[in-house]
């Protein structure tokens, strides 16, 4: 009984999906889409594709439901992608081999200045009433720039748009102590010659612009730096903002020579667009775009032997920009 | 049962015609006019798995400590946006393929707009009546640019970290005014106050979206009302148009490939790994990694501040021109600036001010061809400067070697490609001229023969 | 030919013969295999490194005259108190010996066979007291913990996913191939123009997580599928374009036209 029920079934959907014979009872208007052969294989092809594209989107929430299986993302990307790649197989295949590809005829329209011509006049003619249209059309062009104007004002309050003070700030005064990343107190003498080590403000932001500092040991016969700084590094040991001056990234590397006849000499890198910083000299731009060399912090040892800054950056840290070099670092 | 529907919608909205209008409508017949369509499909993946990821994004700076299923980060710090996006990708079934597939269909997206921009240009589409069109087409492309660098950017990853740091840079190298702007963006100092991620959220997912969709729906209402252009050939003129139906002729075609874009993109979203952010890890002022790069579309930004030699503009000791300025945003204003300008330049110079709706084929137009072809040789060098690290570390030609050796290409290189493409536009269109005069005097002769 | 090339070569025939001598029967006291051991290697120093080294490790800073045979052209830093770690890290990994002072380092093949790896190793060690070969654990070091510490003082030379870089005038080589040792080595020495990175900056406990985490980032999490190298935006700009470019360009050609 079953498997009459079943068979009933098959011939019913065999039936249904068989298009009606066509009904030449009643008058049929001239066609518009030209008539073109039958292509049972294209159509066959078409609906195999669709039956994949179905099998491959149930393999997907197949797939999605199932925690065991693996890599799920590469199989869930396969499914899905695959069930829109037979669609697209489908819907080609279709396109060039079941439907009637015309070529039709039409024309490029062209422009219309009559009407344009009396969009002009209407708006002339709606004038008819006006005396002083040079006045009205100064004032209604006055309030609407007002009220533009007045429209986009509230978007100074997005940011410091003239208080530039802050650019130049850092959490950097005398006496701040340098601490690393976990806090702690930084010893002179832990810092080793070709060492990098990277520095924050004690009790301040670490992740503001102004705060983290790298410091190097160099031999204080092989330091020349600039004229006024020469109390800055204590035994050697310099720091200098981390934060490249050209476009403000981190200057993460450092070049030590091992062996200086043949070696670069020591620099402090930026890995974006390699500005090389010598911190012999006070940071000055060695290779590289950078335009302005790498604010130097002046340091000093406590009671404890622990580093404390002397003072603040000798200019603002970060990025150039108009006003930063006739201002100074502040705290 | 059709009829049916068609009538009771047509008694309720009054659009038979219309509608009947646009099922034949007559569709150019060449493959590179589907580049277009390519950009718009991806927007439409963009949207759809941009809205779930948007369901899971929390756009927040508030500082987290992971403590999540991927081991390699427990205990780090990030931001609550970096971590929702690891969340994201690693414990949320799909959320990786939605993820990589949006990823994907940004780059494609901006590929596709670049192959179509080329093909407008190389074949001369944006002429009269059709300047309007392309002004809304090349906005939309710098907008999907600023849309792309946002996206990637509001996951706080180390990567993309570090390129948010190069736009404030290259912000406040606006002569005069950039720290200004860079305050308004940033609301300070970077790395700026928390409602900075707010601000590129809001932008990324609601106003540059909207912007860039409606520019799309005015792009192609142009198209249609000015009817698609096409090539030479056969019984095609100025006036009269032949081309494919929309149904059902087109209509198989383009869902076709529309849902070949989506195969395309789902695909690599699934197979091909791309911004796996848990292997960066996240962004701090004070990390850097070596090898960071932005996404292809903004390569020719990172070249050209690469090649800039060293040197701040200042004058009565103000910093006038910060050196990002002309990497950052000299180069792209000029490149956009002569895409903006071309019609007009065209125009200026051919004295040509008919409208066309017959496109040339690249050799057809000789010296647009060229003058194309040597613009995009010269962002294409300054983009290849950008690899030469990598191209050190992988075959060892000297980095500062390379970029003196860009430096010069980046003269040579335009003038050269501008020669070539010439000649190689004239010498095609001579022989072809040869040819149809031979093919013309055996005509004659067989005619002569015959009659 | 110099007065000092001559004696060198005469002390190191001089020394091969002895110990070959001396290897058929040692009655030393500190171990009748530790004597041979420095000979041999100081009859491999003479012949492969002295040249650049120094006769005698002191390093060279100015070149000599004679290249070929019995080559004094080189120079080279002093070896004396760089001890077995240093030794151990150029030499098996290959960086030493090199073809020309002036060429940066890289991995190679090591020409040398364990042993004389190791007598080598020994002699340099005894030209003056120095670290001895580091022996790290990492199965004790945590990858998280050394994912931060990699990220804070590694990556910006050698990639975040340790797949090398690049910094002005050398490069920072990919890690995909040092032992633990090797790593080790690498950190406390600071080979090349590489930072060294001391106990007050990195704990043993520190380096052993960098090291673990060194040995994950060979075979990382790739959930998202083919990882093209962990490299970054340029691989995968070039598959944008290259294999979906070209594959919705030829689904393009499939469905429109082409001018004839």
């Amino acid at each position: 009984m079953r498997r009459l029920w079943r068979w009933l079934l098959l011939l019913f959907v065999w039936r249904a999906t068989r298009d009606p014979a066509p009904d030449d009872g009643h008058e049929t208007p001239p066609r518009i889409v030209p008539a073109g052969p039958p292509a049972p294989r294209a159509e066959l092809a078409v609906v195999a594709l669709l039956a994949l594209a179905a099998a491959s989107a149930v393999a997907f929430i197949v797939v999605y439901a199932v925690d065991r299986i693996p890599d799920q993302t590469q199989y869930l990307g396969l499914a899905l992608g695959g069930a829109f790649a037979f669609l697209a197989a489908a819907l080609i295949v279709a396109g060039r081999h079941l439907v009637v590809t015309e070529e039709l005829e039409g024309e490029y329209a062209d422009p219309e200045p009559e009407a344009a011509a009396s969009i002009a006049q209407v708006v002339a003619e709606s004038g008819s009433r006006l005396r002083r249209g040079r006045l009205l059309a100064v004032a209604a062009a006055t309030a609407t720039a007002a009220v533009g104007l007045a429209a986009l004002a509230p978007a100074a309050s997005l940011g410091p748009l003239y208080d530039l003070g802050r650019f130049t700030r850092t959490p950097w005064r005398r006496g701040r102590r340098l601490v690393d990343q976990y806090g702690r107190p930084i010893p002179a003498a832990a810092i080793r010659p070709a060492e990098l080590f990277t520095a924050f403000p004690e009790h301040a932001d670490p992740e503001e612009i102004g705060s983290p500092v790298v410091l190097v040991r160099l031999e204080p016969d092989q330091l020349h730096l600039p004229k006024g700084r020469a109390g800055w590094a204590v035994g050697g040991i310099v720091a200098y903002s981390k934060i490249c001056t050209h476009a403000g990234c981190a200057v993460a590397l450092y070049r030590t020579p091992l062996f200086p006849p043949v070696d670069k000499p020591p620099g402090l890198v930026c890995p974006c667009h390699y500005s090389t910083f010598d911190p012999e000299t006070g940071g000055t731009v060695v290779f590289g775009p950078a335009g302005r060399p790498l604010p130097q912090l002046p340091l000093m040892i406590d009671r404890r032997g622990h580093l404390r800054a002397a003072g603040t950056f000798s200019g603002p840290v970060g990025p150039s920009w108009w006003g930063v070099r006739n201002r100074k670092a502040s705290s | 049962m059709i009829e049916g529907t068609a009538r009771t919608l047509d008694e309720r909205t009054h659009t038979a015609p219309f509608g009947l209008k646009a099922l034949r409508y007559i569709f150019p017949d060449h493959w590179s006019f589907l580049l277009g369509e390519i950009a718009l499909y991806c927007f439409i993946v963009l949207v759809a798995t941009g809205t779930y990821l948007a369901l899971f994004f929390d756009p927040s700076t508030a500082q987290a400590v992971y403590h999540g299923s991927y081991a390699p980060l427990d205990g780090a710090h990030m931001t609550q946006a970096y971590r929702s996006t690891l969340h994201l990708s690693l414990d949320v079934k799909a959320g990786l393929l939605i993820r990589q597939t949006h990823h994907w269909a940004a780059d494609v997206f901006v590929a596709a707009i670049a192959l179509h921009l080329m093909r407008i240009v190389f074949t001369g589409a944006f002429r009269k009546p059709r300047e309007l069109t392309y002004y809304v087409g090349l906005t939309i492309l710098a907008l999907a640019l600023l849309e792309g660098y946002l996206g990637y950017s509001l996951v706080d990853d180390l990567l993309s970290g570090m390129g948010l740091a190069i736009g404030y840079g290259v912000a406040l190298s606006i002569p005069v005014v950039g720290a200004s702007v860079a305050a308004l963006v940033w609301g300070g100092p970077f790395p700026g106050v928390p409602a900075f991620w707010s601000r590129m959220y809001i932008a990324h997912v609601f106003v540059l979206p909207i912007l860039i969709a409606t520019l799309i729906a005015v792009h192609l209402f142009l198209v249609a009302s000015l009817h698609h252009t096409q090539f030479r050939g056969g019984r095609r003129t100025e006036k009269r148009l032949l081309g494919v139906p929309a149904f059902p002729g087109q209509a198989p075609r383009s869902l076709g490939l529309m849902f070949a874009v989506f195969a395309a993109l789902f695909l690599l979203g699934g197979l091909v790994q791309i911004n796996p952010i848990w292997l960066w890890g996240p962004y701090h002022v004070a990390d850097g990694t070596n090898g960071a790069q932005p996404d292809w579309y903004l390569g020719w930004l990172i070249g050209a501040l690469r090649l800039m030699p060293g040197f701040d503009v200042t004058i009565a000791g103000r910093t006038v021109i910060p050196n990002p300025f002309w990497g950052g945003i000299l180069f792209p204003s000029v490149v956009f600036g002569i895409l903006y300008l071309w019609p007009t330049l065209e125009r200026r110079v051919t004295r040509d001010r008919d409208p066309h709706n017959l496109v040339d084929r690249p050799r057809d137009a000789p010296r647009r061809t060229a003058f194309a072809t040597a613009l995009l040789c010269w962002v294409f060098v300054i983009f290849m400067a950008g690899s030469a690290d990598r191209a050190y570390v992988l075959v060892g030609w000297s980095y500062e070697t390379q970029i003196e050796v860009y430096r010069v290409l980046v003269f040579v290189v335009p003038v050269v490609a501008y020669w070539l493409a010439r000649r190689v536009c004239v010498e095609l269109l001579r022989n072809e001229r040869v040819a149809g005069q031979r093919h013309q005097a055996e005509l004659e002769a067989e005619e002569a023969r015959g009659g | 030919m110099s007065r000092r090339l001559l004696l060198g070569a005469l002390a190191a025939a001089l020394l091969l013969v002895a110990s070959s001598g001396l290897a058929s029967g040692g009655t030393s006291a500190d171990g009748g295999r530790r004597v041979p051991l420095l000979q041999r290697g100081a009859a491999l120093y003479a012949a492969s490194c002295s040249q650049c080294h120094g006769v005698t490790g002191a390093g060279k800073r100015t070149p000599g005259r004679v290249s070929g045979v019995g080559n004094t052209a080189g120079i080279g830093p002093s070896l004396r108190g760089v001890g077995a770690q240093a030794a151990d890290f150029y030499l098996s990994t290959g960086y030493m010996p090199l073809q020309s002072p002036y060429d940066q380092p890289r991995r190679s093949r090591v020409i040398f066979s364990k042993r004389d790896l190791r007598a080598l190793v020994a002699y340099v060690a005894s030209l003056g007291p120095g670290p001895a070969i580091p022996h790290p654990h990492p199965a004790q070091g945590s990858v998280s913990a050394g994912f931060s510490l990699f990220a804070q003082n590694c990556a910006g030379c050698h990639q975040i996913a340790t797949a090398g870089g690049y910094l002005p005038d050398s490069v920072a080589p990919p890690l995909s191939a040092d032992s633990p040792r090797q790593i080790a080595e690498a950190v406390r020495i600071g080979p090349n123009l590489m930072p060294k990175f001391s106990t007050s900056l990195l704990s043993d406990r520190d380096l052993a997580s960098v090291i673990a985490y060194v040995q994950y980032a060979r075979a990382p999490y790739d959930r998202g599928g083919w990882s093209l190298g962990h490299v970054g935006p340029v691989p995968e700009g070039l598959v944008a374009w290259f294999v979906a470019g070209v594959v919705l360009i030829a689904v393009t050609l499939t469905v429109g036209r082409r001018l004839t």
